[in-house]
């Protein structure tokens, strides 16, 4: 064994170690195989497992009660109508896909950035990523009419002769968010392969041992497969990085190329962008918090792994507080009556209440985030992370609904009011995350254990 | 199960520590041998290269992945809305290549990263779901905190004996030998 507790514990002044304070220095190889893998395995999970996974399992059941009435009656059990025919089921694909920008993010970028804090909370990003987008890509198909014949959308050899409109931001929304949704799935899996041949070496029933044995595919963690690993695991983030950027452009032109006062702006797609993983950041504080705490992970998610991501959430946070500027700004520059009455009517009109809502909640509480005892103290850090959320929300529904419900004309202004069942589907959808999530707790690594050895090592480097 | 009457595998060494693994790898391919394997539970920086591994294939496949991917979106994209069926969509020219651009940017991304995860399945050789390997005692600690050296007996080089007084020079704490069986 190595001695690593004397090696760690040694306090050698103001530290460089980019690893500072990532763990517990008492932590080991074992005992972080021991404390990750025992999550899983000894299937001692705290009663907040079995009362978070029912509420997030009756959700589900509500969400497959909606989308049963939705397939018998159609979208008119919703409050849409003309003029706003985008409703909740946009708003609700334009946030969970949002959701899902943090995991690739933490994942790709930071890992190209060299920042060691991602190797803890990765995986549980990445996982939150993929149910994200599965809840996100849900949406679309709900919202349309028929949505029987969604795959007409999809390039295939059809007796009808037809091809989708490759011109459309909508056609691209399918290629992006398809893309998006695969290559996480194939980083996230690649990621845990290693993880799951621990968990394969560790199982002591011989089910979960076929099982893990299955899915880790052999893995020996020879040098040569490790160098294969790394160099593939390093290419597609780097190729994921262009990608997590492109995906909510994407979904930002299918809003800034049409002519709708309040859609049709060039800052739509780095707000949108910045606006993803500004609600991602959130969503990972909101999981990991409430994780840390009760399966007693505080060793392994330290107070300056929160400390980071609230500081990624405060600058993201800024990015958006310049769109809304700037979306303000451009409206009056414009010298557009169309796209100056928007903003009166967004501050002021009839929806007026929930534009000052998200001002409160995405730029006002968040600006708590300065002070660092906010931001480390995980009580408060997760309140502001469900303000970040709440008002994310909230901001997709202004440039959804409230773009929508004053048409040109003012013979085509309408009101849009939700439904029961519109909400029934926006929890539902949570319901369906939420289920997701907790799952993936009981059944596989939260952590990347081969990660964190990675660091444990490196520290024993740095000090013999 | 493991007979000693089946073929020899090879000889493996247990170390306990990161720095053992990689001096043991130094000399045992200074010796001369080549078919050398060493396994960890956690990559280490240039042991591959130590070992007589040269580059990965996998960034060529995963670049010639990526050019077939946008080949094959702008080509479809061209075709379906330049030949299949022309319509004019706002005056734009058939070959609107702006509009083309994210399909063939998505689908050059698609493509690499599946091209990615094949390479990484066919250079390891994985799935292999049972290995000689795995009858080793303790190995399932290289997945925790041990470090193991497997000199194959396919080498030409090939000494059992000589590998054995190597492997005991080295400080290994357990030596095996490993029947394919």
């Amino acid at each position: 064994m190595l001695n690593l507790k004397s090696v760690g514990a040694e306090p050698t002044g103001p530290s460089t170690d980019p690893a500072e304070g990532l763990l517990n220095p008492a932590e080991t190889f074992e005992s972080v195989s021991a404390k990750i893998g025992g999550i899983v395995l000894e299937r001692k999970h705290p009663p907040f497992w079995w009362i978070s996974f029912g509420i997030a399992f009756l959700l589900l059941m509500g969400l497959l009660y909606g989308i049963t009435i939705l397939f018998a009656y159609g979208v008119g059990i919703w409050g849409i109508n003309i003029p706003v025919a985008w409703g909740f089921a946009i708003v609700n694909f334009v946030w969970w896909i949002g959701i899902g920008h943090a995991g690739t993010l933490i994942s790709a970028i930071l890992l190209l950035l060299l920042q060691k804090w991602r190797n803890s909370i990765n995986r549980l990003a990445e996982a939150m990523t993929l149910f994200a987008v599965g809840c996100a890509g849900m949406f679309p198909l709900l919202h349309l009419g028929r949505p029987w014949a969604f795959y007409w959308i999809l390039p295939y050899p059809n007796t009808m002769g037809l091809w989708p409109q490759f011109r459309s931001a909508l056609v691209w929304d399918v290629f992006a968010v398809g893309t998006y949704f695969t290559v996480s799935l194939l980083f996230w899996y690649t990621g845990l392969v290693p993880d799951l041949s621990t968990m394969r070496d560790r199982a002591k029933t011989r089910f979960s041992q076929i099982i893990f044995g299955i899915l880790s595919l052999g893995w020996r963690g020879s040098a040569i497969h490790w160098k294969n690993y790394q160099t593939v695991y390093l290419i597609l983030a780097g190729l994921s990085t262009p990608l997590v950027l492109s995906v909510h452009s994407v979904v930002s032109f299918d809003f800034s190329t049409a002519i709708v006062p309040g859609w049709h702006t060039t800052i739509f797609p780095p707000y949108f962008v910045a606006g993803a993983v500004y609600s991602g950041f959130a969503m990972v504080l909101n999981i990991l918090i409430p994780v840390r705490y009760f399966y007693r992970l505080d060793e392994l998610v330290t107070p300056r792994h929160l400390n980071c991501m609230a500081n990624v959430m405060l600058t993201t946070g800024l990015m958006v507080v310049y769109g809304y500027i700037m979306e303000t700004f451009t409206s009056w520059y414009s010298g557009d009556i169309f796209e100056q009455y928007q903003v009166i009517n967004r501050t002021i009109g009839p929806y007026g209440p929930i534009y000052w809502a998200l001002i409160l909640f995405n730029v006002l509480i968040p600006q708590l985030l300065w002070s660092k005892r906010i931001r480390t103290n995980p009580v408060s850090l997760f309140l502001v992370a469900l303000s970040v959320n709440l008002g994310m929300w909230l901001e997709r529904f202004v440039i959804v609904i409230v773009s929508l419900h004053r048409d040109f004309l003012p013979s085509s202004w309408g009101i849009f009011a939700p439904t029961g069942w519109d909400w029934l589907i926006l929890s539902g959808s949570l319901g369906l995350f939420c289920s997701l999530i907790f799952l993936f707790i009981r059944f596989l690594p939260l952590i990347s254990i081969f990660e964190v050895r990675e660091i444990i090592a490196s520290r024993t480097e740095g000090a013999a | 199960m493991t007979s000693t009457t089946a073929p020899l595998y090879g000889l493996t060494a247990r170390f306990d520590s990161e720095e053992k693994l990689v001096e043991a790898a130094r000399v045992i391919f200074a010796e001369g041998y080549r078919r050398i394997d060493a396994l960890s539970p956690y990559p280490i920086e240039g042991l591959a290269e130590i070992i007589g591994q040269r580059r990965s294939a996998a960034p060529l496949i995963m670049l010639i992945g990526g050019i077939i991917g946008a080949v094959t979106g702008y080509g479809m994209e061209l075709y379906a809305m330049g030949y299949f069926y022309p319509l004019n969509i706002g005056g734009r020219p058939l070959n609107s290549w702006p509009l083309f651009i994210p399909i063939t940017f998505e689908l050059a991304v698609l493509f690499s990263a599946l091209a990615g995860m094949v390479a990484l399945l066919v250079l390891n050789r994985l799935p292999c779901l049972y290995h000689p390997l795995f009858s080793v005692p303790d190995f399932q600690r290289a997945s925790t905190d041990q470090f193991f050296l497997c000199v194959e007996a396919v080498d030409p080089a090939f000494k059992r004996d000589h590998v054995r007084e190597l492997f005991e020079r080295l400080n290994a704490t357990a030596i095996t030998e490993v029947r394919t069986g």
